[in-house]
């Protein structure tokens, strides 16, 4: 596939990298990549993404735009409140970058549908709001052999990792099932800095990228935790947890399964 | 640099002495004689018992906490629960 002028020209930013090149911007316009949740993460990940030119970007949410989610969720606009999600989002990302296609999912991700869900595509970034989906996109992950990345969000705080299979350990290795109900502060309780979706968002379509094109290094096997108030980041090793029931050596969730329906931030 | 460390051995050995260690990547300094536990008291940690946590790049399990004695260069980490894009709607 040779790339037209027009396309030389709107990536000759990424060309001229010795890490991507010619050769993994036709990767990029090859990949598919999808989101899971298309709120605070989800949107600075799906917007670079798209600009980026990931040639198919799935993304999937089952909400309506709110005026509340207008403070992070920089997919949507004004006038697309009330307006499903999923259409908001292929509207800005198609036009930012023709090239993509984009396939939304207007659907809560579940155990009935997830494994259908993930398998078209190379790697998928969790930009999930509760711990559910978080186990249930990790595990699916997981059994699939796909690589994700994993991100969460509180007040200053962010945290994100990637998990690549045999690369280092799972979402679940480290924190074995969500939390009872409304146990962990929650962003509706507690607020979050729309900036840190912004900046943990980012980090995640970078992983996705440096994924695609096979540059540096990913960050399995750490925990990278950002505190904006102290402006610092700080990866935290992870240690490989051979007892975990999905990735472990003798595991014990064969099949994705829903947790219950517990929530990070219940209305 | 020869003596540095049998010093703080011998402070070691009398107890109630301070001690560095690393919490969360940064220089901690805590008397000696302390727990997990009694560390995540002073550091307060939000919600301990949905914390995990990490000590020399080992995950400890939650029934260790009160029996886990810290030593001097320790490393320990406080991983915490984060939700995300956090759209304030039900699933």
């Amino acid at each position: 596939m040779a790339l037209s002028s027009e396309q030389l020209e709107r990536y000759s930013r990424h060309i001229i990298l010795k890490e991507v090149g010619l050769k993994g911007q036709k990767k990029l316009l090859n990949a598919k990549v999808l989101i899971i949740g298309a709120g605070g993460l989800g949107s600075p990940a799906a917007m670079y993404l798209a600009a980026a030119g990931v040639g198919t970007i799935g993304i999937a949410d089952a909400d309506e735009v709110d005026l509340s989610n207008l403070q992070r969720q920089i997919l949507h606009s004004t006038s697309d409140v009330g307006k499903p999600k999923v259409d908001s989002a292929r509207e800005t990302m198609e036009a930012l970058n023709p090239d993509v296609h984009v396939i939304p999912h207007h659907l809560f991700v579940s155990a009935e549908n997830i494994m259908e869900l993930i398998e078209p595509y190379d790697f998928i970034l969790d930009g999930t709001d509760n711990f559910a989906a978080k186990f249930l996109i990790n595990d699916a992950c997981v059994l699939a052999g796909k690589p994700f990345c994993h991100a969460g969000i509180i007040r200053f705080h962010g945290q994100l990792m990637t998990y690549v299979t045999g690369k280092g350990p799972c979402y679940r290795c480290i924190f074995k099932q969500p939390p009872p109900k409304n146990a962990v502060p929650t962003c509706r309780e507690a607020g979050v800095i729309g900036a840190m979706a912004g900046i943990i968002g980012c980090m995640q379509a970078l992983e996705a990228v440096k994924y695609i094109v096979g540059a540096g290094d990913l960050l399995t096997g750490r925990l990278l935790t950002f505190d904006a108030l102290d402006m610092e980041a700080y990866p935290v090793m992870l240690p490989e947890n051979p007892d975990c029931p999905v990735c472990g050596t003798h595991p014990t969730i064969l099949r994705p399964f829903d947790e219950g329906m517990v929530e990070c931030d219940l209305r | 640099m020869f003596i540095l460390p049998s010093f703080s051995f011998v402070r070691g050995e009398k107890g109630s002495e301070a001690m560095k260690i690393y919490v969360s990547g940064k220089v901690t300094e805590v008397e000696e004689h302390i727990t997990i536990s009694q560390l995540m008291k002073q550091q307060k940690v939000e919600t301990p018992q949905y914390v995990t946590v990490v000590v020399n790049n080992a995950f400890l399990p939650m029934d260790r906490y009160e029996c886990f004695w810290l030593k001097e260069g320790d490393t320990v980490e406080f991983l915490y629960y984060m939700g995300g894009g956090c759209d304030g709607t039900e699933q």
